[in-house]
């Protein structure tokens, strides 16, 4: 060994910005002594499109389909949290139908994100057959979300007021139909994922979060309620239908009696979500009022009307990765004044640091991807040893991480 | 997290109380939605800078706030901070907003940090910095977080003074020679 070898004891490992988990990016610089991860930083900003500032030259009705166009999963949330906004700063009646009809693309979303998530978190520890029975699942949702909204990605189906699409009486067995389809799948989703020894070797006391920091790091959505927080916008405030569905917190408790904050407490609070969106669905469906699906489906009125308005408002919508909240200025013109967005995995950033500390490299993925981060990714690794760059790419992290689980198999 | 919860009228009469004309002014606006049309509260408070803080332990005291995002407003002279916590989470349709809107004078934009209160507060403190050009001060990690390290200095996206894009986007075509 070089001398400087011996003197040296951590090294820095940039991590992305192309990186482990999902297909976006961010970078993170690890400090690592042997395989330890010691500290980590996080650089943001690489896919930063301002859509923000381009609002300024919008109106309304086109920042809707400006919002649906932030992430391709989230098609449904950003529009839905920026509607909200909007009606609360005009004070902007909505249509009762509509509100159970927002409901239930609301959770149908919930279910096409936490199952495609389940695939992704199978094939980041190696277990390809999962990802590809998963993605079965979700191709019905798909499928059904494309039944419903005309469109399979960008759904455009929220408008002010209301909804652009009704659900009619023909249209009831086929939901019934691909609910039906979702709860016998989910037992089988369910057993592979809490049964499976190995699953449960990779993931409990993995990336733990504990309650404390879940709380003081400001974390969202199901990643603070695997931790044990009962927060959860859809039963904590009353919005469109969910102030009058049979709705209650889900923590991982529901399932061991206890919590840990662990990679499989995140697993098994994504699972029962996804039973909880079944049975939301159900609710709204047999309770849907009969009546219009909008407010005022002239949309040039709605347009008046908001060129008129002065006010603020802020728009939260429990999102399947957790609160989205838009706020909105309307100062009496064409565009709003500002528009400030903040999506669900901004706040979760910071709640990486306690889970990674102390993990290993080959823990990287699968803790990164188990808060479901919506622009994360790595395609490369630069691994600094003496003072040489080697470099690592997804490939070989996938495989790092491939490996541990073939080791704990043996 | 269930303490004795107050209503929003209560904290506002609190607040009032203890902090007089620290309190520009304070505004409780309600939203019913679906069909039972229950409603979620929501308290927009105008405050006085030098009383942020203490309002702030304030709410951490009665119950530990989630502090969703702090959002800005370029209002001419002013630059406008706007604070959005929730309390009372965890119960069901328990949950208040607190928008809590600071203004700070372009001359000297400067407000204390909160991230020794909320350490999660540290991302969106960061945005504001560069996004607005306030100045957060005895901020823990001082550097950019979204914009490029190469992005000019003195030039924030969401102002709209001199300070602002104008220029940048403005005259794309011309090429440095």
């Amino acid at each position: 060994m070089s001398p400087e070898a011996t003197t040296k004891t951590t090294y820095h490992v940039p991590i992305g910005p192309i990186h482990p988990a999902l297909k976006e990016p961010v970078f993170f610089e690890f400090e690592i002594s042997g395989e330890r991860i010691i500290d980590i930083d996080v650089k943001l900003g690489h896919v930063h499109r301002a859509v923000e500032w381009a609002s300024r030259k919008r109106n309304p009705i086109q920042i809707l389909y400006l919002a649906e166009r932030i992430c391709g999963i989230c098609s449904y949330c950003h529009p839905a949290a920026f509607t909200l906004a909007i009606e609360a700063a005009a004070d902007i009646e909505v249509a009762e139908r509509a509100e159970y009809l927002r409901v239930i693309q609301g959770e149908l979303e919930r279910i096409t994100s936490h199952i495609l998530w389940a695939g992704v978190a199978a094939h980041e520890i190696g277990f390809d057959t999962v990802l590809f029975l998963t993605w079965e699942i979700r191709e019905r949702a798909m499928d059904l979300t494309e039944y419903l909204c005309g469109n399979r990605v960008t759904k455009g189906i929220m408008t002010i007021g209301g909804i652009r699409r009704d659900i009619t009486k023909d249209m009831l067995p086929r939901i019934q139909k691909d609910l039906k389809y979702f709860k016998d799948n989910f037992g089988k989703l369910a057993h592979i994922f809490l049964d499976d020894k190995t699953i449960k070797m990779r993931s409990q006391g993995a990336g733990i979060l504990t309650k404390e920091n879940a709380l003081k790091l400001c974390a969202v959505g199901p990643t603070t309620r695997a931790s044990g927080i009962k927060k959860d916008l859809r039963a904590d405030t009353s919005y469109f239908a969910y102030g009058d569905l049979d709705i209650d917190y889900i923590t991982p408790e529901a399932l061991t009696g206890e919590v840990n904050g662990d990679v499989y407490d995140r697993i098994i609070q994504r699972l029962l979500e996804v039973k909880q969106s079944i049975e939301l669905i159900e609710q709204c469906v047999d309770k849907m009022p009969a009546g219009d699906i909008v407010s005022e489906p002239k949309i040039a009125k709605v347009l008046a009307q908001l060129k008129k308005a002065n006010g603020e408002g802020v728009g939260r919508h429990e999102a399947p990765r957790g609160e989205v909240i838009h706020y909105v200025k309307l100062t009496g013109e064409d565009a709003p004044f500002t528009w400030k967005v903040r999506a669900p995995t901004y706040n979760n950033i910071l709640p990486w640091i306690p889970m990674l500390k102390g993990e290993q490299i080959a823990d990287i993925p699968i803790v990164a991807a188990s808060t479901d981060p919506c622009m994360s990714c790595t395609n490369r690794v630069a691994i600094v040893n003496n003072g040489q760059r080697s470099l690592l790419n997804k490939e070989q992290l996938h495989r790092l991480s491939v490996e541990k689980t073939r080791r704990l198999m043996h | 997290m269930t303490k004795d919860q107050k209503t929003p009228e209560e904290h506002v009469k609190y607040l009032k109380d203890k902090f007089n004309t620290n309190i520009i002014s304070a505004d409780i606006k309600k939203r019913a939605a679906g069909s039972k049309k229950n409603e979620t509260p929501s308290i927009w408070m105008k405050i006085d800078k030098g009383a942020f803080k203490e309002i702030v332990k304030y709410i951490i005291e009665y119950n530990y706030p989630h502090l969703a995002i702090i959002s800005g407003n370029d209002l001419g002279n002013n630059i406008e901070l706007i604070y959005h916590f929730t309390v009372n989470y965890g119960t069901r349709l328990g949950e208040i907003n607190l928008h809590i809107s600071v203004e700070l004078p372009k001359s000297k934009p400067e407000i204390e940090t909160i991230c020794d209160l909320i350490p999660g507060a540290l991302i969106t403190e960061r945005e504001k910095q560069e996004f607005l050009g306030v100045k957060i001060k005895n901020i823990p990690d001082n550097r950019r977080l979204f914009l490029p390290d190469d992005f000019p200095k003195d030039v924030y996206p969401w102002r709209r003074d001199e300070k602002g894009l104008e220029k940048l986007y403005k005259n794309l075509h011309e090429v440095k020679k």
